[in-house]
């Protein structure tokens, strides 16, 4: 099977739809009306991954003052996400890389294929489609946020120099 | 490791000095049961260690999964503006699994605080900003739960209380201080 690494920054992020609900599905084009945090992660329900998405909305606020919004993706099917989502009452979208799995993580270099689920792997997107920030975090640790912050603040410094 | 980006400093609530030759700084949340968990275990690192260690309280809630953390937060704080931010800190981790709006103003009665005040700084949030600052400052160091601490400076995981004493101990053993501003000296 061929593993492809993590993609960096400066590559096109690999376009996908996904669904969120049973009926509805969702495409990178749709998230992008701005900055994009897409985040892969291991499972719905597992502790690190809850405190981390958990923390992301505490957020939500502060990355949408730099335009941005969130989506994650995880192997887990929409059922699983929707109760998750109630759950933890999560305010960005849950993407269910379920069928074919894992399709969308690996296009991402984002696949863990010896356990079966995504990687945590974090990417700031630009509203072009152009990866600007990745990483690859050790699958049992919450990355935080700050790279993601400093991703953003640096997308805007650029933005401002070249307007 | 990551490090504190926000040093100790005046702003903060500190139990003992920040001259100390230890300054553990803890990102926490009064409704994270291990939070709660870890209470006791700095109170007895506090005890044992004496003026060697001063510990600075940082607020860090994710309302998302406690919905009491915000304004247990803030009731500290409110608690804080008239002198009694500690008094209000412990109340709280001991009494974690009562904190909605009106066990908070229990304990304001309680610690004989100006009742009316403090429940008018919780109902129109006065303290909140400050709050807020604490927990995006906490983000910037790579906090991303509860609780977590810096050691002068220095991010330690998990509140274990031998590996916590451990790392003071090479703490104060180190010399040079990250957590502090200029006016920080290097002590050896």
């Amino acid at each position: 099977m061929d593993v492809k690494a993590l993609l960096q920054p400066g590559a096109k992020a690999p376009d996908f739809s996904l669904h969120t609900t049973p009926d509805q599905s969702v495409s990178l084009r749709d998230l992008l009306g701005g900055p994009l945090v897409l985040v892969f992660y291991p499972a719905d329900w597992s502790p690190v991954c809850g405190d981390q998405l958990v923390l992301y909305n505490e957020l939500l606020q502060d990355f949408r003052q730099h335009g941005a919004s969130v989506a994650a993706v995880s192997v887990d099917g929409v059922w699983c996400h929707i109760a998750y989502s109630r759950d933890r009452k999560l305010q960005f979208p849950l993407l269910a890389d379920f069928e074919p799995k894992g399709s969308v993580a690996r296009s991402y270099g984002a696949y863990r294929g010896q356990d079966g689920v995504c990687e945590r792997a974090l990417f700031v997107i630009d509203a072009k489609g152009v990866i600007r920030w990745s990483y690859l975090s050790p699958i049992g640790v919450n990355p935080g946020a700050d790279g993601i912050l400093r991703a953003l603040e640096s997308m805007q410094d650029d933005h401002r120099r070249l307007s | 490791m990551s490090q504190l980006t926000v040093p100790a400093s005046a702003r903060d609530h500190v139990r003992g000095s920040l001259d100390a030759p230890v300054v553990m700084v803890e990102y926490a949340d009064f409704q994270c049961p291990y939070c709660g968990q870890a209470y006791p275990i700095v109170k007895a690192l506090e005890n044992e260690l004496g003026d060697m260690l001063a510990v600075a309280f940082r607020h860090f809630p994710l309302a998302t999964v406690h919905p009491h953390a915000q304004l247990a937060s803030e009731a500290a704080e409110a608690a804080g503006a008239q002198g009694r931010f500690w008094e209000m800190h412990d109340v709280l981790f001991e009494n974690q699994s009562q904190l909605a709006p009106e066990a908070l103003l229990a304990y304001a009665s309680t610690l004989r605080l100006d009742r009316i005040r403090f429940a008018e700084d919780l109902a129109e949030h006065r303290h909140a900003s400050k709050v807020r600052e604490d927990f995006l400052g906490g983000v910037r160091s790579g906090v991303s739960g509860t609780p977590t601490f810096f050691i002068n400076g220095l991010m330690h995981v998990g509140f274990e209380p031998q590996s916590l004493l451990a790392a003071i101990h090479h703490a104060s053993t180190r010399g040079g201080r990250m957590d502090k501003g200029s006016g920080a000296r290097p002590r050896r």
